[in-house]
Protein backbone atom coordinates (compact mmCIF):
# COMPACT_ATOMS: atom_id res chain seq x y z
CA UNK A 1 0.00 0.00 0.00
CA UNK A 2 1.32 3.85 -1.27
CA UNK A 3 4.62 4.82 -2.54
CA UNK A 4 7.59 5.04 -0.96
CA UNK A 5 8.22 8.74 -0.90
CA UNK A 6 11.97 10.19 0.14
CA UNK A 7 11.39 13.51 1.55
CA UNK A 8 14.61 16.28 0.44
CA UNK A 9 14.81 18.92 2.71
CA UNK A 10 16.69 21.28 5.01
CA UNK A 11 14.32 21.04 8.07
CA UNK A 12 14.66 18.13 9.08
CA UNK A 13 12.39 18.95 12.08
CA UNK A 14 9.23 20.24 9.87
CA UNK A 15 9.41 17.60 7.65
CA UNK A 16 9.42 14.93 11.11
CA UNK A 17 6.27 17.24 12.18
CA UNK A 18 4.07 16.69 9.11
CA UNK A 19 4.95 12.79 9.58
CA UNK A 20 7.48 12.09 6.03
CA UNK A 21 9.02 8.53 6.88
CA UNK A 22 12.04 8.84 4.51
CA UNK A 23 13.75 12.18 5.22
CA UNK A 24 17.07 12.99 3.41
CA UNK A 25 18.46 16.49 4.77
CA UNK A 26 19.78 18.85 2.12
CA UNK A 27 22.12 21.76 1.59
CA UNK A 28 20.03 24.58 2.92
CA UNK A 29 16.79 26.35 2.44
CA UNK A 30 17.01 28.52 -0.56
CA UNK A 31 19.64 25.54 -2.79
CA UNK A 32 18.53 22.27 -0.96
CA UNK A 33 20.32 20.33 -3.73
CA UNK A 34 23.34 22.86 -4.40
CA UNK A 35 25.94 25.35 -2.80
CA UNK A 36 26.52 28.27 -4.11
CA UNK A 37 29.70 28.76 -2.62
CA UNK A 38 30.91 25.73 -5.02
CA UNK A 39 31.88 25.48 -8.01
CA UNK A 40 29.28 24.34 -10.35
CA UNK A 41 30.85 21.03 -11.04
CA UNK A 42 31.51 20.31 -7.10
CA UNK A 43 28.01 21.60 -6.72
CA UNK A 44 26.82 18.89 -9.14
CA UNK A 45 28.96 16.34 -7.18
CA UNK A 46 27.31 17.06 -3.81
CA UNK A 47 23.59 17.41 -5.96
CA UNK A 48 24.65 13.92 -6.94
CA UNK A 49 25.07 12.61 -3.65
CA UNK A 50 22.05 13.53 -3.05
CA UNK A 51 19.61 12.52 -5.04
CA UNK A 52 21.76 9.25 -4.81
CA UNK A 53 20.92 9.08 -0.90
CA UNK A 54 17.26 9.90 -2.07
CA UNK A 55 17.16 6.71 -4.28
CA UNK A 56 18.75 4.60 -1.78
CA UNK A 57 16.02 5.38 0.61
CA UNK A 58 13.26 4.46 -1.50
CA UNK A 59 15.03 1.11 -1.25
CA UNK A 60 15.46 0.82 2.24
CA UNK A 61 13.51 -1.11 4.65
CA UNK A 62 11.96 1.64 7.68
CA UNK A 63 9.19 0.54 10.22
CA UNK A 64 9.71 4.48 11.55
CA UNK A 65 10.36 7.79 10.64
CA UNK A 66 14.13 7.58 9.46
CA UNK A 67 16.29 10.11 8.49
CA UNK A 68 18.84 9.33 6.21
CA UNK A 69 22.31 11.71 6.91
CA UNK B 1 -36.62 34.33 18.62
CA UNK B 2 -39.47 31.54 19.25
CA UNK B 3 -41.17 29.98 16.82
CA UNK B 4 -44.72 29.62 16.48
CA UNK B 5 -44.60 26.21 14.34
CA UNK B 6 -42.11 23.23 15.57
CA UNK B 7 -39.08 22.83 13.84
CA UNK B 8 -39.81 20.51 10.46
CA UNK B 9 -36.58 18.23 9.94
CA UNK B 10 -35.69 16.16 7.31
CA UNK B 11 -34.00 13.29 8.95
CA UNK B 12 -31.32 10.88 7.19
CA UNK B 13 -30.22 7.13 8.47
CA UNK B 14 -28.09 3.65 7.21
CA UNK B 15 -29.93 0.60 6.34
CA UNK B 16 -30.06 -0.41 9.88
CA UNK B 17 -31.24 2.70 11.88
CA UNK B 18 -33.83 3.65 9.08
CA UNK B 19 -35.40 -0.08 9.62
CA UNK B 20 -34.51 -2.04 6.62
CA UNK B 21 -32.75 -4.62 7.34
CA UNK B 22 -28.83 -5.60 8.27
CA UNK B 23 -25.68 -5.78 6.60
CA UNK B 24 -27.83 -8.26 3.81
CA UNK B 25 -29.65 -4.59 3.03
CA UNK B 26 -26.66 -2.19 2.69
CA UNK B 27 -26.24 -2.19 -1.04
CA UNK B 28 -30.25 -0.74 -0.59
CA UNK B 29 -30.57 2.33 -2.60
CA UNK B 30 -31.71 5.48 -1.16
CA UNK B 31 -35.74 5.73 -0.12
CA UNK B 32 -37.66 8.04 1.40
CA UNK B 33 -40.49 7.96 3.92
CA UNK B 34 -42.93 10.15 5.27
CA UNK B 35 -42.56 11.40 9.17
CA UNK B 36 -39.91 10.00 11.52
CA UNK B 37 -38.09 6.86 12.17
CA UNK B 38 -35.88 5.03 14.17
CA UNK B 39 -33.86 7.63 16.36
CA UNK B 40 -35.78 10.36 14.68
CA UNK B 41 -38.66 8.87 16.70
CA UNK B 42 -36.98 9.36 19.79
CA UNK B 43 -35.68 12.63 18.85
CA UNK B 44 -39.32 13.86 18.20
CA UNK B 45 -40.32 12.50 21.98
CA UNK B 46 -37.58 14.37 23.39
CA UNK B 47 -38.28 17.45 21.75
CA UNK B 48 -41.94 18.00 21.30
CA UNK B 49 -40.97 21.42 19.39
CA UNK B 50 -39.70 18.60 16.82
CA UNK B 51 -41.84 17.39 13.28
CA UNK B 52 -39.86 14.97 11.26
CA UNK B 53 -41.59 15.33 8.14
CA UNK B 54 -39.42 13.04 5.97
CA UNK B 55 -36.67 10.30 6.75
CA UNK B 56 -34.33 8.86 3.88
CA UNK B 57 -32.97 6.02 4.41
CA UNK B 58 -29.65 4.68 2.57
CA UNK B 59 -27.82 1.16 2.36
CA UNK B 60 -24.55 1.72 3.81
CA UNK B 61 -22.71 0.28 1.37
CA UNK B 62 -24.89 1.91 -1.45
CA UNK B 63 -23.83 5.25 -0.46
CA UNK B 64 -20.13 4.83 0.73
CA UNK B 65 -19.58 2.57 -2.42
CA UNK B 66 -21.02 4.86 -4.79
CA UNK B 67 -21.33 8.37 -3.08
CA UNK B 68 -21.67 10.77 -5.69
CA UNK B 69 -24.41 8.74 -7.37
CA UNK B 70 -26.37 7.71 -4.56
CA UNK B 71 -26.26 11.65 -3.35
CA UNK B 72 -27.74 12.67 -6.13
CA UNK B 73 -30.55 9.91 -6.06
CA UNK B 74 -30.82 11.47 -2.75
CA UNK B 75 -31.52 14.95 -3.46
CA UNK B 76 -33.82 13.67 -6.24
CA UNK B 77 -35.63 12.09 -3.84
CA UNK B 78 -36.07 15.29 -1.88
CA UNK B 79 -36.72 17.29 -4.45
CA UNK B 80 -39.13 14.93 -5.70
CA UNK B 81 -41.11 14.89 -2.54
CA UNK B 82 -40.66 18.36 -0.87
CA UNK B 83 -41.31 21.98 -1.36
CA UNK B 84 -37.91 24.09 -0.34
CA UNK B 85 -39.51 27.23 -0.95
CA UNK B 86 -43.07 27.07 0.25
CA UNK B 87 -44.92 27.84 3.38
CA UNK B 88 -43.98 24.14 4.81
CA UNK B 89 -40.64 24.05 3.64
CA UNK B 90 -38.33 22.15 5.95
CA UNK B 91 -35.67 23.97 8.49
CA UNK B 92 -33.00 21.46 8.60
CA UNK B 93 -32.01 18.29 7.97
CA UNK B 94 -30.47 16.12 10.70
CA UNK B 95 -28.18 12.80 9.91
CA UNK B 96 -26.68 10.40 12.46
CA UNK B 97 -25.69 10.03 14.81
CA UNK B 98 -23.23 8.06 13.04
CA UNK B 99 -20.96 7.07 16.18
CA UNK B 100 -17.55 5.37 14.89
CA UNK B 101 -19.70 3.60 11.81
CA UNK B 102 -17.54 4.81 8.58
CA UNK B 103 -19.83 3.66 5.94
CA UNK B 104 -22.65 5.39 7.88
CA UNK B 105 -20.49 8.91 8.59
CA UNK B 106 -19.24 9.50 4.87
CA UNK B 107 -23.16 8.90 3.95
CA UNK B 108 -24.67 11.08 6.43
CA UNK B 109 -21.69 14.20 5.27
CA UNK B 110 -21.83 13.91 1.92
CA UNK B 111 -25.54 14.05 2.09
CA UNK B 112 -25.75 17.19 4.72
CA UNK B 113 -22.84 18.86 2.13
CA UNK B 114 -24.97 18.03 -0.91
CA UNK B 115 -28.43 19.50 0.82
CA UNK B 116 -26.47 22.52 1.75
CA UNK B 117 -25.46 23.72 -1.37
CA UNK B 118 -28.02 22.81 -3.45
CA UNK B 119 -31.31 23.84 -1.56
CA UNK B 120 -29.28 26.17 1.00
CA UNK B 121 -31.16 24.02 3.97
CA UNK B 122 -28.90 23.94 7.13
CA UNK B 123 -27.90 20.40 7.86
CA UNK B 124 -25.99 19.11 10.83
CA UNK B 125 -24.62 15.30 11.58
CA UNK B 126 -22.76 13.74 14.60
CA UNK B 127 -20.30 11.06 14.89
CA UNK B 128 -17.03 10.04 16.39
CA UNK B 129 -14.21 12.18 16.13
CA UNK B 130 -12.08 9.05 14.58
CA UNK B 131 -14.91 8.60 12.24
CA UNK B 132 -13.09 8.42 8.83
CA UNK B 133 -15.93 10.72 7.50
CA UNK B 134 -14.36 13.55 9.54
CA UNK B 135 -11.11 13.99 8.46
CA UNK B 136 -13.00 14.31 4.33
CA UNK B 137 -16.02 16.41 5.59
CA UNK B 138 -15.59 18.59 8.81
CA UNK B 139 -14.32 21.36 7.22
CA UNK B 140 -17.73 21.90 4.99
CA UNK B 141 -20.04 19.79 7.37
CA UNK B 142 -20.98 21.05 10.96
CA UNK B 143 -20.48 17.60 12.67
CA UNK B 144 -21.21 17.30 16.39
CA UNK B 145 -19.21 15.12 18.34
CA UNK B 146 -20.84 11.30 19.06
CA UNK B 147 -19.72 8.43 21.36
CA UNK B 148 -18.57 6.00 19.67
CA UNK B 149 -21.33 3.71 19.96
CA UNK B 150 -25.51 3.85 20.53
CA UNK B 151 -24.79 4.24 23.80
CA UNK B 152 -24.41 7.91 22.76
CA UNK B 153 -27.55 7.95 20.97
CA UNK B 154 -29.62 11.00 22.86
CA UNK B 155 -26.61 12.76 23.85
CA UNK B 156 -25.87 12.85 20.14
CA UNK B 157 -29.48 13.46 19.14
CA UNK B 158 -29.53 16.48 21.70
CA UNK B 159 -26.19 17.90 19.99
CA UNK B 160 -26.92 17.45 16.21
CA UNK B 161 -30.49 19.58 17.55
CA UNK B 162 -28.70 22.07 19.12
CA UNK B 163 -26.15 22.71 16.95
CA UNK B 164 -29.24 22.70 13.80
CA UNK B 165 -31.07 25.52 16.28
CA UNK B 166 -28.27 27.56 16.29
CA UNK B 167 -27.65 27.10 12.17
CA UNK B 168 -31.33 28.13 11.72
CA UNK B 169 -30.88 31.18 14.02
CA UNK B 170 -27.91 32.44 12.78
CA UNK B 171 -26.30 31.96 16.10
CA UNK B 172 -22.73 32.32 16.61
CA UNK B 173 -20.80 28.32 17.39
CA UNK B 174 -18.74 28.54 20.32
CA UNK B 175 -16.18 25.94 20.44
CA UNK B 176 -15.36 25.68 23.89
CA UNK B 177 -19.42 25.17 24.45
CA UNK B 178 -20.82 23.79 21.55
CA UNK B 179 -19.17 20.33 21.22
CA UNK B 180 -18.45 20.08 17.67
CA UNK B 181 -15.84 19.20 15.26
CA UNK B 182 -13.72 22.37 14.64
CA UNK B 183 -13.78 23.55 10.79
CA UNK B 184 -10.93 25.61 11.28
CA UNK B 185 -12.57 28.93 10.54
CA UNK B 186 -11.34 32.04 12.01
CA UNK B 187 -13.68 34.29 14.32
CA UNK B 188 -12.60 38.58 14.77
CA UNK B 189 -13.47 39.47 18.72
CA UNK B 190 -12.71 42.36 20.62
CA UNK B 191 -10.88 42.29 23.82
CA UNK B 192 -9.27 44.19 26.29
CA UNK B 193 -5.69 43.25 26.17
CA UNK B 194 -2.99 43.64 23.13
CA UNK B 195 -1.22 39.95 22.19
CA UNK B 196 1.91 40.51 23.53
CA UNK B 197 0.20 40.94 26.67
CA UNK B 198 -1.52 37.57 26.72
CA UNK B 199 1.66 35.96 25.87
CA UNK B 200 3.58 36.84 28.02
CA UNK B 201 0.82 36.33 30.78
CA UNK B 202 0.34 32.64 29.34
CA UNK B 203 4.61 32.33 29.47
CA UNK B 204 4.57 33.33 32.66
CA UNK B 205 2.01 31.27 33.73
CA UNK B 206 4.01 28.51 32.18
CA UNK B 207 7.01 29.09 33.72
CA UNK B 208 5.08 29.17 36.99
CA UNK B 209 3.84 25.44 36.15
CA UNK B 210 0.22 26.72 35.85
CA UNK B 211 -2.36 25.95 33.45
CA UNK B 212 -3.00 28.26 30.65
CA UNK B 213 -4.65 27.51 26.84
CA UNK B 214 -3.05 28.45 23.81
CA UNK B 215 -4.95 30.86 21.37
CA UNK B 216 -4.07 29.55 18.59
CA UNK B 217 -4.22 25.45 18.50
CA UNK B 218 -1.64 23.63 16.12
CA UNK B 219 -2.50 21.46 13.19
CA UNK B 220 -2.84 18.01 13.85
CA UNK B 221 -0.67 15.84 11.82
CA UNK B 222 -1.48 12.46 10.81
CA UNK B 223 0.79 9.52 10.65
CA UNK B 224 0.66 7.32 7.77
CA UNK B 225 3.08 3.32 7.80
CA UNK B 226 6.27 3.63 5.60
CA UNK B 227 5.98 2.33 2.38
CA UNK B 228 7.45 -0.79 1.73
CA UNK B 229 10.82 0.04 -0.42
CA UNK B 230 11.69 -0.60 -3.50
CA UNK B 231 12.55 -3.90 -4.34
CA UNK B 232 14.84 -3.12 -7.49
CA UNK B 233 15.83 0.28 -8.27
CA UNK B 234 16.96 -0.49 -11.71
CA UNK B 235 13.59 -0.94 -12.99
CA UNK B 236 11.50 1.02 -10.81
CA UNK B 237 9.68 4.45 -12.60
CA UNK B 238 10.23 7.87 -10.29
CA UNK B 239 8.78 10.89 -10.57
CA UNK B 240 10.17 14.24 -8.94
CA UNK B 241 7.56 16.35 -6.60
CA UNK B 242 8.53 19.48 -4.87
CA UNK B 243 7.19 22.06 -2.71
CA UNK B 244 9.88 24.30 -3.55
CA UNK B 245 7.87 26.76 -5.69
CA UNK B 246 9.73 25.91 -9.28
CA UNK B 247 7.81 26.34 -11.95
CA UNK B 248 8.25 27.67 -15.87
CA UNK B 249 8.69 31.55 -16.17
CA UNK B 250 6.14 33.59 -15.85
CA UNK B 251 4.01 30.89 -13.53
CA UNK B 252 1.88 30.14 -16.32
CA UNK B 253 -0.72 28.42 -13.60
CA UNK B 254 -0.74 31.44 -11.51
CA UNK B 255 0.77 29.64 -8.28
CA UNK B 256 0.57 31.56 -5.24
CA UNK B 257 3.71 32.46 -3.58
CA UNK B 258 1.98 32.30 -0.21
CA UNK B 259 -0.67 29.62 0.67
CA UNK B 260 -1.02 28.20 -2.33
CA UNK B 261 -4.50 26.59 -3.82
CA UNK B 262 -2.87 24.39 -6.23
CA UNK B 263 -0.28 22.76 -7.80
CA UNK B 264 0.68 22.65 -11.41
CA UNK B 265 1.77 19.34 -13.61
CA UNK B 266 4.45 20.62 -16.18
CA UNK B 267 5.88 17.99 -18.37
CA UNK B 268 9.97 16.89 -18.42
CA UNK B 269 9.89 14.42 -21.10
CA UNK B 270 12.27 15.96 -23.12
CA UNK B 271 14.35 18.17 -21.17
CA UNK B 272 17.31 17.17 -19.55
CA UNK B 273 18.27 20.14 -16.62
CA UNK B 274 16.08 23.07 -15.37
CA UNK B 275 17.20 25.95 -17.20
CA UNK B 276 17.03 29.88 -15.83
CA UNK B 277 16.02 30.89 -18.88
CA UNK B 278 13.09 28.49 -18.81
CA UNK B 279 12.09 27.84 -15.10
CA UNK B 280 11.89 29.95 -11.53
CA UNK B 281 10.77 29.43 -8.07
CA UNK B 282 7.76 31.77 -7.05
CA UNK B 283 7.79 30.60 -3.79
CA UNK B 284 7.40 33.01 -0.88
CA UNK B 285 10.00 33.35 2.42
CA UNK B 286 13.36 32.16 0.77
CA UNK B 287 15.32 34.32 -0.89
CA UNK B 288 14.82 33.16 -4.31
CA UNK B 289 18.47 34.31 -6.09
CA UNK B 290 20.39 31.08 -5.96
CA UNK B 291 17.14 28.80 -7.19
CA UNK B 292 16.35 30.96 -9.96
CA UNK B 293 20.31 31.26 -10.69
CA UNK B 294 20.07 27.54 -11.18
CA UNK B 295 16.28 25.70 -10.57
CA UNK B 296 18.45 21.57 -10.51
CA UNK B 297 19.24 23.66 -6.99
CA UNK B 298 15.59 22.73 -5.92
CA UNK B 299 14.40 20.15 -8.66
CA UNK B 300 17.47 18.31 -9.18
CA UNK B 301 16.24 17.31 -12.62
CA UNK B 302 20.29 17.55 -14.31
CA UNK B 303 20.99 14.64 -11.82
CA UNK B 304 18.17 12.54 -11.86
CA UNK B 305 18.58 12.55 -15.80
CA UNK B 306 21.96 11.45 -15.58
CA UNK B 307 21.11 9.02 -13.25
CA UNK B 308 18.51 8.22 -15.80
CA UNK B 309 20.78 7.66 -18.67
CA UNK B 310 23.14 5.56 -16.28
CA UNK B 311 20.27 3.08 -15.79
CA UNK B 312 20.70 4.12 -11.94
CA UNK B 313 16.58 3.75 -12.14
CA UNK B 314 14.50 2.25 -14.61
CA UNK B 315 12.26 5.13 -15.78
CA UNK B 316 11.06 8.46 -15.10
CA UNK B 317 7.56 9.85 -14.64
CA UNK B 318 7.08 12.56 -17.48
CA UNK B 319 6.01 15.31 -15.75
CA UNK B 320 6.51 17.01 -12.28
CA UNK B 321 4.75 18.51 -10.09
CA UNK B 322 5.06 21.44 -8.70
CA UNK B 323 3.38 23.66 -5.36
CA UNK B 324 4.46 26.20 -2.86
CA UNK B 325 4.76 24.93 0.49
CA UNK B 326 4.81 28.59 2.21
CA UNK B 327 2.14 28.76 4.45
CA UNK B 328 0.15 26.32 2.27
CA UNK B 329 -2.83 24.73 5.07
CA UNK B 330 -2.35 20.80 5.97
CA UNK B 331 -5.42 20.73 4.53
CA UNK B 332 -4.47 21.69 1.40
CA UNK B 333 -1.37 19.76 0.82
CA UNK B 334 -3.24 16.01 1.87
CA UNK B 335 -5.59 17.08 -1.14
CA UNK B 336 -2.96 18.01 -3.44
CA UNK B 337 -0.67 14.89 -2.29
CA UNK B 338 -4.60 12.68 -2.95
CA UNK B 339 -4.57 14.13 -6.37
CA UNK B 340 -0.71 14.07 -7.18
CA UNK B 341 -0.79 10.35 -5.60
CA UNK B 342 -3.67 8.87 -8.20
CA UNK B 343 -1.92 10.10 -11.20
CA UNK B 344 1.72 8.60 -10.29
CA UNK B 345 -0.38 5.69 -9.62
CA UNK B 346 -2.25 5.36 -12.68
CA UNK B 347 1.37 6.04 -15.04
CA UNK B 348 2.88 2.98 -12.82
CA UNK B 349 5.58 5.30 -10.44
CA UNK B 350 6.58 3.73 -7.72
CA UNK B 351 9.04 5.69 -5.70
CA UNK B 352 8.75 9.66 -5.30
CA UNK B 353 11.53 12.18 -4.81
CA UNK B 354 9.70 15.17 -2.87
CA UNK B 355 11.84 18.02 -2.71
CA UNK B 356 10.93 20.82 0.11
CA UNK B 357 12.71 24.25 0.72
Amino acid sequence: MGLPVAHACSIVPISKTVGANRIIPTVAIPHPFGDPLKSREEEKVLRRELVLKALQALTTPISEQTVFS
Amino acid sequence: MTMKSPYRIIYCLNQFFGGLGGEDKADHPPCIFDGPKGPAILLQQRFPEVQVVKTVVFGDNYIAGKTDVAVAEVLALLRNSIDFSGADAPHLLLAGPAFLAGRYGIGCAAICKAVQEEFGLPAVTAMHPDNPAVAEYRKEVLIGVADKDVMGMEEGLDRMLALGKKLIHHLPLVPEEDNYILQGRRQNYFTQKSGAERAVEMLLRKIAGLPYRTEYVMPSFDRVPPAAPLSDLSRARIALVTSGGIVPRGNPDRIESASASRFGTYSIKDVAALSSEGYQSIHGGYDPTYANQDPNRVLPLDVIHELLTEKVFGSLHPYYYATVGNATSVARARDFGRDIGQRLVADGVQGVILTST
